[in-house]
């Protein structure tokens, strides 16, 4: 049928069992216990979801729908028999129960870890034969394809080789569409698979991490931030018009490993998942000074000026204009941050480059001045303009508040701040409290503002990425709960296998907090009290309260959002 | 090189301001060359003595560093680009004032050297001959055994070219260092070759209008 047409298998691994395909109809609800409030909750069990209700759907489909997704469980099916016989512990299915002292457990937990790392690894993920055990028990798959069902990325393998898979996805997909609905997401026991459509792009994620379909959905939407972040969505829009088949991969050879890091970041740093800046810890007065200092050093169509050190935020300053228009999205300055953290640094270097914010606006170019301050590249500048000329202008701006920062000593005063990456959780004073992630909801200006999170380091028992990558399963488990669109629930108590952890919302602030075991209920409790009370007094220094902003540039208007830079600029793709 | 015995380099921190002043020359640099050519690495083998797997480059990247030839403190700004089609409007900024491009491509990789030739063309389009210096690059010389071009006709070719040939490898740090002094040292022989014949032609006829041209790309 139409996988024949795809060019399909019939190469090895490819190869389909015969039997055990029938259609996932196992329920997923995680082994959730949480109480809180007298807050009881039901676990959601879906399976094929279509935007449009339509049963026959998912029945009609069954065949290709098979096909992707047991080609990507089938190995674990293996294994998690294998895994089962090592440990009952580290069982991956998850069952429906809500009893209150049933551990969660996280789906390919420790295992799957060891049974990966015991693999050789190729050198590196691209080269990785598609067709082994190991690339099939990743934890998450991302694949984006064109709709005509060419591949474009894959998180792990080349996607060249992937190209049958990416054909079934596509065939999967189209199929749904025709009868005027679209794929959402397909359920098996062990696996979600995830779909998004943006234009004329695909993404598709495979996932067996406990994340809900709402969070992969947004982890996808950051895969396709990102690549707009570099081609703007107008010119791929334009492209895909005019080309339907188009190898959009001309566009973004290198840029793989931008998006690899993505997933990365997004599977281990809460600010994808929070929507929220991390700062700098700084006392309030060298943050006012470095925050003058960069409203002084300014010229015509400069409109962000951000001071970060390692990823953090230091201070950051916007165009008058663009304060009143709109603020600068979180997401744009993580999509920066990532782009800028997986390019080529240069301690003596400045890189110009046109970029795109995809929140503020997905379809015009901003003009990116990147450059370190330091020798060891951890405190960079970042001048956004809209004017693609004024490259020598804005390195002029660096070169001032280079100066500024030389003769006030303001580099060697970040720089203490820099020795630790972060702050410890000690400094609480709660043995019990091992990390935290806490946003505040209650910002001066808050609509204005970037909207922020602190978090300690990791330290104890999370040193290790498996570790990590499991404390961050129960966190978005948490935030999936907190944020679920049918049933949100305000604080939730949940006791896993080898932590405690309570996340709480209020007016005023959103917040993880993870536990050693054996913490009470009540002692949990105060630990809280004793964390909120610490926060307040630290907060001048952990948030920026007060954001400077400057307003000198001769034409107001040019760079906010109701000006917009024609097609014509940014027309650099007129010649295909 | 012949000219080896007299430079020294400065350290890769060296900024304007720790450029030593005087006589110093400004050249500005370009790398050309199709993606994953090793054009970073070079520029990063070069400035910062080391090596690393992966680089993605964005848009222009722009880096300045000393060499002190003889008697002249020669500074290199040098120009690396992603040289992607993304990023063509930031690129006019990138050829702008060039002295001297190195035309990058991979041993191992015949198209690569299909692909410099364009950019040789492109650039023959920009400049005059002697405008510009330019250096044919084969890069990756540490994979030999999978070697796709031959000496010989990398050679050939920039003979017919009037340009220069050498072979490098960022990885494994063979005449890289030889590549960038090669490179300083032709700077300033054409720019003194230039000041004698502008001399020269100042107190004589002064009709030849590239002349002006070059002395004035040189100053940027
Ligand atoms: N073996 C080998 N690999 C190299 C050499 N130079 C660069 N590479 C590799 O080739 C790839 C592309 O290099 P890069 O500098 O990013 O190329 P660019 O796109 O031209 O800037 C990277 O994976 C480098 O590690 C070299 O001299 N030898
Ligand atoms: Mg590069």
């Amino acid at each position: 049928m139409e996988a024949e047409d795809l060019g399909l298998p019939p190469k090895g691994g490819m190869d389909l069992p015969e039997d055990g395909v029938d259609p996932p109809e196992q329920k997923i609800s995680p082994g959730c216990t949480e109480t809180g409030e007298d807050e009881l909750i039901v676990a959601l069990d879906k399976q094929v979801e279509l935007s449009a209700a339509q049963n026959n759907g998912p029945l009609s489909v069954a065949d290709g729908k098979v096909d992707v997704q047991e080609e990507l469980s089938e190995a674990r099916e293996e294994s998690s028999e294998k895994d089962l016989s090592d440990s009952a512990s580290t069982d991956n299915t998850l069952e429906d129960s809500c009893e209150f002292s049933r551990p969660l457990v996280m789906g390919g937990g420790p295992s799957e870890e060891e049974e990966v790392a015991a693999q050789p690894r190729p050198a590196t993920h691209r080269d990785e034969d598609v067709t082994a055990e190991s690339w099939r028990a990743h934890r998450k798959h991302v694949f984006v394809l064109s709709e005509a069902g060419k591949p474009i990325y894959s998180r792990y393998g080349n996607e060249e080789a992937l190209s049958s898979t990416m054909g079934v996805m596509m065939a999967l997909v189209s199929f749904i569409q025709s009868g005027d609905n679209s794929i959402r997401s397909i359920y098996s026991d062990d696996r979600k698979l995830v779909f998004v459509q943006q234009g004329p792009l695909v993404l598709v994620s495979v996932s067996s991490t406990l994340q809900s379909e709402q969070q992969l959905r947004q982890e996808l939407l950051y895969v396709y931030d990102q690549i707009i972040s570099m081609l703007t969505q107008a010119s791929i829009t334009r492209i895909f018009e005019r080309k339907k088949n188009y190898d959009l991969r001309r566009l973004l050879t290198g840029s793989e490993k931008i998006l690899d890091r993505l997933l990365n970041l997004v599977e281990s740093d809460p600010c994808f998942l929070l929507g929220a800046v991390r700062c700098l810890p700084l006392q309030p007065p060298l943050r006012d000074s470095l925050g003058s200092l960069l409203q002084k050093a300014i010229t015509p169509n400069l409109v962000f000026s951000i001071l970060v050190a390692r990823s953090q935020l230091v201070t950051t300053v916007q165009e008058k204009t663009v304060i009143d228009d709109c603020r600068l999205e979180p997401t744009d300055l993580h999509l920066l941050l990532n782009l800028i953290g997986a390019t080529s640094a240069f301690q003596t270097g400045e890189i110009w480059t046109p970029i795109c914010l995809p929140r503020f606006n997905p379809d015009c170019y901003f003009y990116a001045y990147i450059s370190y301050l330091d020798a060891d590249c951890t405190v960079c500048l970042i001048l956004l303009s809209t004017d693609k000329e004024s490259f020598y202008s804005v390195s002029d701006c660096k070169k001032r508040i280079e100066e500024g920062m030389r003769t006030q000593n303001y580099l060697q005063a970040l720089s203490s701040g820099l020795k630790s990456p972060s702050y410890s959780v000690g400094m609480v004073g709660a043995p019990d409290l091992r990390h935290f992630i806490y946003k505040p909801l209650d910002i001066p200006d808050n609509y204005r503002q970037l909207p922020q999170f602190t978090s300690p380091e990791l330290e104890g028992p999370y040193c290790s990425e498996s570790e990590r990558h499991r404390l961050f399963d129960l966190y978005h488990y948490l935030h999936s709960r907190i944020h679920s669109t049918l049933r949100p629930l305000r604080l939730i108590y949940h006791v896993a296998e080898k932590e405690t952890l309570l996340a709480w919302v209020t007016s005023k602030f959103e917040l993880y907090t993870c536990f050693s075991p054996l913490v009470t209920k009540a002692g949990a409790i105060n630990i809280l009290t004793k964390l909120l009370r610490w926060i307040k007094k630290e907060e001048d220094r952990l948030f920026i309260r007060y954001p400077p902003k400057y307003s000198t540039t001769p034409n107001p208007g040019k760079g906010s959002k109701g000006v917009r830079t024609d097609g014509a600029e940014n027309g650099f793709f007129g010649g295909l | 090189m012949a000219q080896r015995t007299g430079w020294t380099e400065q350290a890769s921190s060296c900024r304007d301001a720790s450029c030593p002043k005087g006589s110093s020359h400004i050249f500005k640099v370009v790398l050309l060359g199709s993606s994953s050519v090793g054009k970073t690495s070079l520029a990063y083998r070069y400035v910062k003595k080391d090596f690393q797997d992966s680089l993605p480059t964005v848009g222009c990247s722009f880096f300045n560093q000393c060499v002190t030839l003889d008697a002249a403190t020669i500074k290199l700004e040098i120009w690396d680009t992603a040289g992607q089609e993304k990023y063509h409007s930031v690129c006019h900024l990138y050829y702008r004032g060039a002295n001297a491009a190195l035309l990058v491509y991979d041993i191992t990789k015949k198209e690569s050297l299909e692909k410099a030739k364009v950019w040789l063309s492109e650039l023959e389009k920009e400049f005059l001959q002697d405008e510009i210096i330019i250096i044919l690059v084969g890069n990756k010389l540490d994979l030999s055994e999978e070697r796709e071009v031959t000496v010989q006709e990398a050679k050939e070719f920039a003979k017919t070219k009037c340009i220069l040939h050498m072979e490098t490898s960022a990885k494994s740090d063979v005449q890289v260092t030889e590549l960038f002094m090669t490179l300083a040292c032709e700077l300033l022989k054409r720019k003194e070759e230039q000041l004698q014949a502008t001399h020269w032609k100042k107190s004589r006829i002064n009709l030849q209008e590239t002349t002006s041209h070059r002395a004035k790309c040189c100053q940027i």
